[in-house]
């Protein structure tokens, strides 16, 4: 894998052009950062580089790899963060990608090691060693082992290892810099290839001497460790963890709404729209474009649907609140540790829908964003448990988007029915699961998984990823959501929609019970799901007609951005698969839900 | 005397006599979980869930399925031969 120049960019062609610029004198040294999954890898590239790269306490976050920058001493070095591996026999993708990288070229390679775990953590790092090139060690977390009586003598590490060791604190940013100012003294070690039986005994040698473990007593924590993975205490609390986080993001989401962003809008957006309304007579096409159409003579957010009204409406104040709320509960679960304690809760029902207990992470990320969530299937270690994630995540993992749009769409009919579109995917969900686990070929690997000690997570840690996760949000949803908006007025202006909603009217009417200008929307759905509901406010639908819509909208077509993941990941083939199985699913549950009205 | 993981009592010791073969093995081993190593059980979650072990101090959970392959020899507390 070859990356790109730091001066020009190019992948190939660059001679050295960097030095034109005349500071560097050079060529930026390429350094790999590679380590056990959980070790703190993302936390020393962010430290190093200050480009954020999202780090939580979970074996697996980073599954492909990124980039950063650094300056030192008029040296440029290119970081590259790669995806944490044990070994380089890899098990699954995102180790696949860990290996390639490993295996290419490079200048200097930082192996990361958890002071607390040395012995496992030696293997991978005597594998790298043993590849003959530069390295130097960043024995981190120091401070976590010192607490449980683990003493590591850093002068004889050097020594048995052949390379500069500096013991870090990344998360606190302690000895990152002792970590720069030594890379210039990375060099090769004297540890040759070996077998696998004779790797492990010279890790035993080196544990043996560099390594004093002291005895130590249960402490407080160490008992909340073993009640969070305790079969009836466990359980317990995984239900009240999982129903306090959705309390506290509904509580935050729309406590946001109501009581920041709809009053701004509302006492300050909107006049001024009124008033540019007025300007343009309150008529014409540039009128429908951007501010859209009167709703009882009036603008409004939700119903307008101009560019400028629904288009802004939408995207910041009835989705972003959520988004903030979603993930400011998920990166507290990421940075205390709590996520793979889940996956040990939730493995018996995984069995049943063909994956093991730590696919709850990729479909728990799903309710973020599906992209995020089909990405972290890569660490699933088969080709079957991916898609039958992706599959799951896709069709009945409502994205946050989504869901705040179910909420203001469905809210105002009554939380009964909020309480139907959730059960109805949940159990979408299982019976797809089930289906697919019966009827695809091969069978599931089993969970293991590495539970890592329960940490604090820091304010600025959680800080950071919130910014990083919603700045993402803003750029790329909120133009989209514009487009959706804009294409959706000039579909209806040009005649389009009706000759689509004509045309699919006989089977949304018999099927699905529903009128036909709903067909629009569904469709439109492909853009941006949050649109897509949008476009059903003002339709008038009663209840039920809002349920089988907002159902249907949520299982058929991904969003153009998961869809554009789905065919990077499963490929061609097996996302026409995937999104055939979404439509059959979608119209079955679409037809359900009328019958089961119909009989109620 | 030996046995298979799955069948240790919370909070009993154990001498991992062998592992199973291919990639699950490796899988296994990657972790540090080898033979020879000294593991407690930690707890077991019902309906043929995970295994939770001890290691180092450090806790792995391992699937059912998985640990039922795992070869042991049961300690006692002070990690003797039973």
């Amino acid at each position: 894998m070859k990356f790109p120049c730091f001066g020009c960019h190019k992948t190939e062609s660059c001679n050295g052009c960097h030095v034109k610029c005349g500071e560097v004198d050079s060529k930026p040294q390429k350094i790999l950062l590679v380590g056990n999954p959980n070790v703190g890898k993302s936390a020393v590239f962010s430290r190093l580089t200050g480009v954020h790269a999202i780090s939580s306490n979970f074996p697996g976050t980073t599954i492909s790899f990124t980039q950063g920058n650094l300056r030192h001493e008029g040296q440029n070095y290119i970081l590259i963060d790669v995806p944490g591996t044990y070994t380089l026999n890899p098990t699954n993708e995102a180790e696949e990608v860990a290996k390639r990288i490993i295996m290419g070229d490079s200048d200097i390679v930082v192996i990361v090691l958890d002071a607390g775990a040395l012995e496992r953590n030696l293997y991978l790092a005597l594998q790298v060693l043993e590849l003959g090139g530069k390295a130097i060690v960043a024995l981190n977390m120091v401070d976590e082992a010192r607490h449980k009586g683990i003493e590591i003598d850093i002068k004889a590490l050097e020594e048995a290892l052949g390379v500069p060791v500096v013991p870090t604190v990344a998360l606190a940013g302690r000895g990152i810099k002792e970590l720069v100012s030594r890379l210039k003294e990375a060099k090769k070690s004297h540890i040759k290839p070996q077998s696998d039986e004779d790797r492990w005994k010279t890790i035993g040698n080196i544990v043996m001497k560099v390594q004093k473990a002291h005895h130590r007593h249960h402490t407080a924590k160490d008992r909340l460790e073993d009640i969070t993975i305790n079969p009836l205490w466990g359980v317990l609390v995984g239900v009240a963890v999982i129903a306090t986080s959705f309390f506290a993001i509904r509580r935050i989401g729309e406590g946001i709404i109501n009581y920041i962003l709809d009053p701004f809008f509302s006492s300050f957006v909107l006049p001024l729209l009124e008033n540019i309304s007025k300007s343009m007579n309150q008529e014409g096409i540039i009128h429908s474009l951007l501010l859209g159409s009167l709703i009882n003579g009036s603008l409004d957010f939700e119903q307008s649907f101009g560019l400028f009204t629904t288009g802004i409406y939408v995207p910041i104040v009835m989705v972003l609140p959520y988004i903030v709320a979603f993930y400011t509960v998920l990166s507290l679960l990421e940075d205390s540790g709590y996520l793979p304690r889940l996956a040990v809760l939730f493995d018996s029902l995984m069995h049943r829908v063909g994956l093991h207990g730590f696919a709850i992470v990729p479909n728990l990320l799903g309710l973020g964003c599906n992209v995020p969530g089909v990405l972290a299937t890569r660490v699933l270690e088969s080709p079957r448990e991916r898609f039958i994630a992706s599959t799951l995540i896709s069709i009945a993992i409502p994205c946050t988007s989504l869901q705040a749009m179910i909420f203001g769409a469905l809210g105002g009919f009554g939380g009964k029915y909020v309480v139907i579109v959730y059960g109805s995917l949940a159990v979408t969900w299982i019976i797809l699961g089930r289906l697919l686990n019966i009827l695809l070929p091969g069978y599931s690997p089993e969970l293991i998984i590495e539970i890592p000690p329960y940490r604090l997570p820091s304010l600025r840690g959680i800080g950071l990823k919130l910014w990083f996760r919603v700045k993402g949000f803003l750029f790329e949803a909120i133009p989209l959501v514009m487009f959706g908006v804009l294409l959706v007025n000039l579909l209806y202006i040009s005649g389009a929609m009706n000759l689509i909603s004509n045309f699919l009217a006989p089977f949304f009417n018999t099927v699905l019970g529903l009128p036909a200008s709903t067909a629009g929307p569904i469709i439109l759905g492909l853009l941006r799901k949050d649109v897509a509901v949008g476009m059903l406010l003002p339709l008038n639908l009663t209840s039920q007609e809002m349920v089988i819509s907002v159902v249907m909208l949520s299982m058929t077509f991904p969003c153009i951005a998961t869809f554009i993941v789905l065919f990077k990941e499963l490929g061609f083939k097996k996302m026409m698969l995937s999104l055939s199985i979404m439509l059959v699913t979608a119209i079955l549950s679409g037809a359900t839900l009328r019958l089961l009205f119909l009989l109620a | 005397m030996s046995a298979k993981l799955h069948l240790l009592k919370n909070g009993q010791k154990a001498k991992i006599v062998s592992l199973p073969p291919g990639l699950c093995g490796r899988r296994i081993e990657a972790l540090g979980l080898r033979p020879g190593k000294i593991i407690e059980k930690v707890s077991g979650m019902p309906f043929r869930g995970p295994i939770t072990i001890s290691l180092d101090g450090r806790q792995i959970a391992i699937g059912h399925g998985m640990s039922e392959r795992i070869i042991i020899e049961p300690l006692d507390k002070k990690g003797e031969k039973l």
